[in-house]
């Protein structure tokens, strides 16, 4: 387990220090600017969706799915990001409760 | 005192308050984050030491998340790091702006994140002569590392006491917590197709792939679509 967290974050800081040395004119380049912007979109994304549907390698629907919706009509009425989060853990941890969902 | 003075007083207040309820609000997310990495079975010092040392939300709950879900340690460390690029970005982008020198330079780098660059980009990066933008991404930065390390140590002592972090809805709060990151960052259609494509893509390679490469396989729907559209804008 130490090897995954010492690794991990020797990785993770030469991430950000890559980017404090990499030359501006190459981060000019259209293609390279507009990838970079929407990589942690699909990541996130994709990570969202994993962690509300996957139980290890397959694809369940418990009191994670309605917790996100929860969750959406909250950000779309502008709700601060702790808001955001107290409403989802609140509406899994009531579902769970109440014996309606797993 | 003149009056360019006072404004200034009054932005730093501003943009130093800000900091601090960015920090309170990333702790909910801290303490889910020290409660999962002892649940997963990673020790106190452990979880510490992520929160820690590697210092960045996504990259930790990913690399907690795989092993949780069964996959290896290498294919933890290296989802950690795919999460961590978006970091190399951020620092491309905020690097101009601190003109960190020396030592400085080094934290600099360990406390860019999402909060901290999105607080400095925030700003008008001509005001102030520049402090605004610097002053925002220290003030965030300083203020989400130092609560987020005292959540994730409460997280992670408090866990055993508190039961299933599940039945306290803690595993939602964590995909929650992470959608609102995303949300604001959707702003138009091209962003949104990324978002569902990447979700797509890893929801259908979940029941195939080992836990974590689904994760990894999303990037690429990042790289395709920003390949093509630069291609068909030029």
């Amino acid at each position: 387990m130490w090897f995954a967290v010492l690794a991990g974050a020797a990785g993770c800081y030469l991430l950000k220090f890559i980017g404090s040395a990499v030359p501006a004119h190459y981060l000019e380049q259209v293609t390279v600017k507009k990838i970079t912007l929407l990589l942690p979109i699909s990541l996130l994304s994709a990570l969202v969706a994993v962690q509300t549907l996957a139980a290890s390698q397959t694809l369940v629907v418990d009191a994670r799915l309605p917790a996100l919706a929860m969750s959406a009509v909250a950000l779309r009425f502008k709700a601060p990001f702790i808001v955001v989060v107290i409403i989802s853990a609140a509406t899994a941890a009531a579902l769970r409760h109440f014996g309606l969902a797993n | 005192m003149s009056e360019a003075a006072l404004d200034w007083i009054s932005a730093r207040s501003e943009i130093v308050r800000n900091a601090l309820s960015i920090g309170f609000a990333v702790a909910m997310y801290g303490l889910s984050f020290g409660a999962l990495g002892t649940t997963t079975g990673f020790t106190i010092a452990q979880t510490m030491a992520l929160s820690l040392l590697m210092f960045t939300g996504a990259s930790q709950f990913t690399l907690v998340s795989t092993i949780a879900s069964g996959g290896t340690a290498i294919t933890a460390v290296l989802a950690s790091w795919l999460m961590g690029t978006r970091n190399t970005a951020y620092s491309m982008r905020m690097t101009p702006i601190l003109q960190a020198r020396g030592p400085e330079r080094f934290v600099a780098v360990q406390l860019t994140i999402d909060e901290s660059t999105a607080m400095g980009l925030a700003q008008d990066e001509t005001a102030f002569q520049g402090r605004a933008s610097r002053l925002a991404f220290w003030a965030t930065g300083l203020s989400v590392y130092i609560l987020w390390n005292t959540s994730t140590y409460i997280g992670a002592v408090s866990v055993s006491a508190i039961g299933d972090p599940k039945a306290f809805g803690l595993d939602a709060a964590i995909a929650a917590g992470l959608f609102a990151l995303v949300w604001p960052q959707i702003k138009s259609r091209l962003e949104l197709s990324v978002a569902l494509g990447g979700a797509l893509v890893a929801l259908c390679l979940t029941p195939i792939v080992p836990p974590g490469i689904p994760v990894l396989a999303a990037a690429t729907v990042a790289i395709i679509i920003g390949w093509v559209t630069t291609r068909n804008d030029a």
